[in-house]
Parts: C-alpha cells; sequence; structure tokens
C-alpha cells in the first residue's frame, strides 16, 4: 500500500480533488437534510403540541396565532367557545441565560399551568424551575389577586431555594404573559 | 449605547467563554504557561475570531439564506476559517514581519480553536445584526484573553511550588482552572443581558 | 491480531482525555451527567470511524498540500450528517448536547487520527483505530460524567440513590467542578502509571 503514488500537488490537481470532495460532501447533506426534514419537523410540532395540552384546559381546537406585547399567544376553542390562551414569553433575567416558558389562561383569566420550554439555568438550582413544587404555585391563581414576585420582594411566590435570580426570572416572564394576555384578549 | 456596554460586561466577566462555556480549553491549557505567550496568543485570536465572524455572517446572510442551504452551515463556516487563518498567515508574512514573528506560531494552532467556529454559531443562532455580531465578538475574544492571561500568571507562579508527583502538569492546571472559574462564578446574575 | 492492538490502544495507552489531552471541550462543556457523557461520546466514535475510513480510502487521491482542507471538508460533512439526523430522531438530547454537536469538527483528536492514523493506514485499520479511539474517549466522558453526577446530583445515569432532600455537592455540576473533576480524574491515572512504573 506504502509505494502507491500519492497525487501530487499541482494547482489542478489540488482544485479538483477539493472541487470534488465538496460536491460530493454537498450532495451527501443535501440527502440526509432532505431525508430528515419531515422528521425534524414532526418533532417541533408535536413538542409545541405537547407543551399546548399541558398548559391549556381540555380543548377541541387551536385557533390562529396572534401577537401581542412581543408575546405570542393561541387561543384553544371547544366547539365554537373559547376555553382557554396559551401565551409564550421570554424574560432575558435568568442567571444563565433566557428563560422562555408557555403560560396557560383558562376563559376566566386564571392561570391553568405553565411549561417551561427553554432554559440555560444552573443544573440542580435554576433548573428546578421545572419543578412542579416551584412552578405549581400560580396554577389555578388570578393573576388579579396573587402577587406574581417571590416572598422576597413583598410578592406571594416561594422561590425556589438559592436561586432567587431563577425564580425572578420565570415571574419576569410570567408577567409580560399576563400583559400580553390582557392586552391581546379578544 | 448602556447595551453594548453590558454586552461587553456579560461576555467578559459573566458568560467567560473559557469558564462558563467551556470553548477554547486546548489553547487555554496549552499555551498558558507563559505569560508573554498567551498574550501572542490572545492576541491572535482576538484578530482571527472578529475577522472570521465578519465574513462567516456575511457568509450566511448573503449566500446560505438565500439560497436556502443553511444546513451547510458547519462545513461552509470550517472552510472560511481554515481559509482565513492561511490567508491571514501570510499576509502578516508579507506586511509585517515583526507582527509575524509574533503571532504567527499561534496561527495554524487557531484553526482548531473551537472558540472561533464556536462564536460564530452561536452568533447565528441568536440571529444577531452585523454590529452586535462583531461587539459580541470582539468582548468574547477579550474574555479568553483575559482568561489566558490571568491563568498564564497564575502557572508561572505555580512552577516554584512543590507538587505532588501525579498531580504535576494537566492536572494541577485544571484544579486552577476549577478555581478560577469559581471566582468568575462570582460574577453570574450581575447583570441581564439587553440582547 | 494488529487490529485488535489498534482498537485496544484507545481505552489506556493512548486514551485521548486522560492521556493525550485532546477534545478537552466537549469533556468538560457536556458531562453534566453519565448520560450526557455517554451520547456526546457515542457522537463523537460515529464520526470519528466515518471520517478515519474515508480519509483512509482517500489518502492517496487527496495532494499534498491540500490534505488538511480536505480532511476538515470530509469530517465536517459527517458531523452535519450526525447533527440533522440526531436533531430529526433523537431531539432532547440534541438540545442538551446543543453547540457541542457541531463543534465535534474542530475536536483535535478526529483532526489529530486523520492526520498521524487514517492517512498512512489501510481501511481496516483506521476503522479499528477509530472505534478504538473514540470508545476511548466516550469511556472517559462517561466517567467524568458519572462522577460528577454522583457527587453534584447524588444519582447515576439517572438513578438517584441519594434522596432528593439531602445536599448534595452541586459544585461538581456546574462548570468550576468539571475542571476540579478532570483534574483529579487525570492525577489519579497518573498515580497509578507512576506505582505501576516505579
Amino acid at each position: 500500500m506504502a509505494d502507491k503514488k500519492k497525487l501530487e500537488s499541482s494547482f489542478k490537481n489540488m482544485l479538483i480533488v477539493l472541487a470534488a470532495i465538496s460536491l460530493v460532501s454537498a450532495l451527501a447533506i443535501g440527502f440526509t437534510y432532505t431525508k430528515t426534514k419531515p422528521a425534524a419537523e414532526k418533532v417541533q410540532l408535536e413538542k409545541s403540541k405537547k407543551a399546548l395540552e399541558a398548559v391549556l384546559p381540555a380543548f377541541e381546537k387551536l385557533g390562529d396565532k396572534y401577537e401581542a406585547e412581543g408575546c405570542r399567544l393561541t387561543p384553544a376553542y371547544k366547539g365554537e367557545e373559547l376555553v382557554g390562551t396559551a401565551v409564550e414569553a421570554v424574560s432575558n433575567k435568568g442567571f444563565g441565560g433566557d428563560v422562555q416558558i408557555l403560560v396557560g389562561f383558562d376563559a376566566e383569566g386564571k392561570i391553568h399551568n405553565t411549561a417551561i420550554l427553554s432554559i440555560k439555568e444552573t443544573p440542580g438550582l435554576g433548573s428546578n424551575m421545572a419543578n412542579p413544587k416551584f412552578k405549581d404555585q400560580v396554577n389555578g391563581k388570578d393573576p388579579e389577586n396573587f402577587k406574581l414576585s417571590v416572598k422576597k420582594d413583598g410578592g406571594d411566590v416561594d422561590a425556589i431555594t438559592a436561586a432567587t435570580i431563577s425564580s425572578r426570572a420565570f415571574l419576569d416572564a410570567l408577567n409580560k404573559a399576563v400583559a400580553a394576555y390582557r392586552s391581546g384578549k379578544k | 449605547m448602556t447595551g453594548y456596554i453590558l454586552v461587553f460586561i456579560s461576555a467578559i466577566l459573566v458568560n467567560n467563554i473559557v469558564f462558563a462555556q467551556f470553548l477554547g480549553i486546548c489553547p487555554f491549557l496549552g499555551v498558558s504557561n507563559k505569560v508573554s505567550t498567551s498574550v501572542g496568543m490572545g492576541a491572535a485570536v482576538l484578530f482571527v475570531m472578529t475577522l472570521a465572524t465578519t465574513v462567516t455572517w456575511l457568509l450566511y446572510n448573503l449566500v446560505l439564506i438565500p439560497l436556502n442551504i443553511a444546513f451547510m452551515q458547519t462545513v461552509a463556516y470550517i472552510l472560511v476559517i481554515a481559509a482565513l487563518v492561511q490567508m491571514v498567515e501570510i499576509i502578516l508574512k508579507k506586511v509585517s514581519q515583526p507582527l509575524y514573528q509574533a503571532l504567527g506560531v499561534f496561527l495554524p494552532l487557531i484553526t482548531t480553536n473551537c472558540a472561533v467556529l464556536g462564536v460564530a454559531i452561536l452568533v447565528t443562532q441568536k440571529n444577531y445584526n452585523l454590529l452586535q455580531s462583531v461587539v459580541y465578538t470582539i468582548a468574547t475574544a477579550l474574555g479568553f484573553f483575559l482568561a489566558l492571561v490571568i491563568f498564564a500568571g497564575i502557572r508561572e507562579r505555580l512552577e516554584l511550588y512543590e507538587i505532588p508527583e501525579a498531580m504535576k502538569g494537566a492536572p494541577i492546571a485544571l484544579v486552577t482552572a476549577g478555581l478560577l472559574a469559581l471566582a468568575f462564578m462570582g460574577f453570574t446574575g450581575l447583570i441581564a443581558v439587553p440582547w | 491480531m494488529s487490529a485488535w492492538k489498534e482498537f485496544t490502544k484507545g481505552f489506556i495507552k493512548e486514551n485521548p482525555t486522560f492521556v493525550l489531552l485532546l477534545g478537552m471541550c466537549p469533556t468538560l462543556g457536556t458531562t453534566t451527567s453519565s448520560i450526557n457523557g455517554l451520547s456526546m461520546g457515542l457522537a463523537a466514535t460515529v464520526v470519528l470511524i466515518c471520517s478515519n475510513c474515508v480519509i483512509s480510502l482517500l489518502k492517496n487521491v487527496i495532494p499534498d498540500k491540500v490534505r488538511i482542507p480536505g480532511f476538515i471538508v470530509v469530517i465536517a460533512s459527517f458531523v452535519t450528517v450526525v447533527d440533522l439526523v440526531m436533531q430529526a430522531y433523537l431531539p432532547d438530547l440534541y438540545e442538551t448536547l446543543g453547540l457541542f454537536i457541531p463543534l465535534i469538527v474542530v475536536n483535535c483528536i478526529i483532526l489529530g487520527r486523520a492526520e498521524a492514523f487514517a492517512s498512512k493506514n489501510g481501511v481496516l485499520l483506521s476503522a479499528a483505530d477509530g472505534l478504538g479511539i473514540g470508545l476511548g474517549f466516550t469511556m472517559s466522558l462517561t466517567i467524568l460524567g458519572s462522577v460528577r453526577e454522583i457527587l453534584g446530583n447524588g444519582s447515576v445515569f439517572g438513578f438517584q440513590f441519594i434522596p432528593e432532600n439531602i445536599d448534595k455537592i452541586l459544585l461538581f455540576i456546574m462548570p468550576p467542578g468539571a475542571f476540579i473533576a478532570l483534574g483529579f480524574l487525570i492525577a489519579l491515572v497518573n498515580h497509578i502509571k507512576n506505582r505501576k512504573a516505579a
């Protein structure tokens, strides 16, 4: 094997070989991309559907998404009746980066449930945000008479142990969602 | 304006690329024996990283997106970075001998410095505009510079101490880096990044 | 059995993480738990085997002067394929490993094996080399991930053996803990080696 001659490093050879490798690589990646694209899209779709089902009261169909105060709102219907609205909100006050959550409101404007879409908080501390013990505190509460801030700041929510900043970021996003829900309510 | 300053502070102290994001660890451990070499490496990274992010930003937004082939990102970026590094080396050699002598040896190492590719991809993911990208990159590179120089300073001192046989070399360097990272953790939550 | 020898060297003698100190970024960045370390290692192994094989096949066709760019394109292509496949079929894992998947491209282990081994040896040996080094890397990452998960979270592979309400050494899951845990693991390897030599 070793005595086989290597291709000479002439300009023409280099150009042809590199172009050929790049072409084959582009074809291979393009092929994989078209093959995996439907699966990847399905995964994204299912994920958002699951999140919506988790935060909203039982619904039959979803209405068209619309925007308010920079958040995305998705209304949910049972027959013709509006049973709830899901609001996507982001806070940049997290410990490790953006905190993105989905908040479901029922028809009376109470918080039905929340879901964490993406966080980069410290594992074991801020990541406990997804723990029901913390996030379910706000479930069933009406933002009109429940103060959405941590007790340290005079609110009604117990902060996550040793992760006040993460707790505040969650509530910041939640308050944005409430504001968007109020201004966007039809 | 305050936004840009906050991004600077965040990238240098709070989200330091070495201590919080684990990018560029190889050169961080490899060329941190002496303060003087670490300054050279830091400068070379600052230079190449800024250039690379600018070019990859243009490439992504003017070529890959219009052609609808964003999935070729990794291949395209690494090629651009490799070509850029070569070009910088050739130009430096012709234009400025002293600069070439100072930075030259570090340039080949930069192609495989994951911090350069990492920042280019991060900036794309975060959807920054060109100015934001460049500011973010310069700040990140300065953070790398700072981490590298501090670390080299400590390692120069470490040479003077007697260290258990098994801890010599990489282990003591890693533990030192861990303690430094711990110190940098004190900055977390300091500020909220506006974008 | 030289292929066997090429395969086994990656575990101890030329272990990329503990002995050669290559590929530090993913080693530190993704090992917050045993399962993350294992997955990262396996993703890198797939890329390493594929790139080693292809580069070994192409070694006589690529002119010397452009060999590095050529290798990089081959590696980057496999990385992109792994990236796309994971995005479609393993979305949760893809999110955890995040940026470190595309960054397999610049993992010094992979380019290093291409340059030092695959470009000089046949396909079978290169595949064995890739598999061995890759699994050695996977093993190291899994060990580091397990140590960090045990100390920091009281669990291993998600199995909780220290009750949730007892405080653990959270530091080990956070970035500084990665450096410290790896430092002591390498010291341990050195210690064992020194003892053997003495």
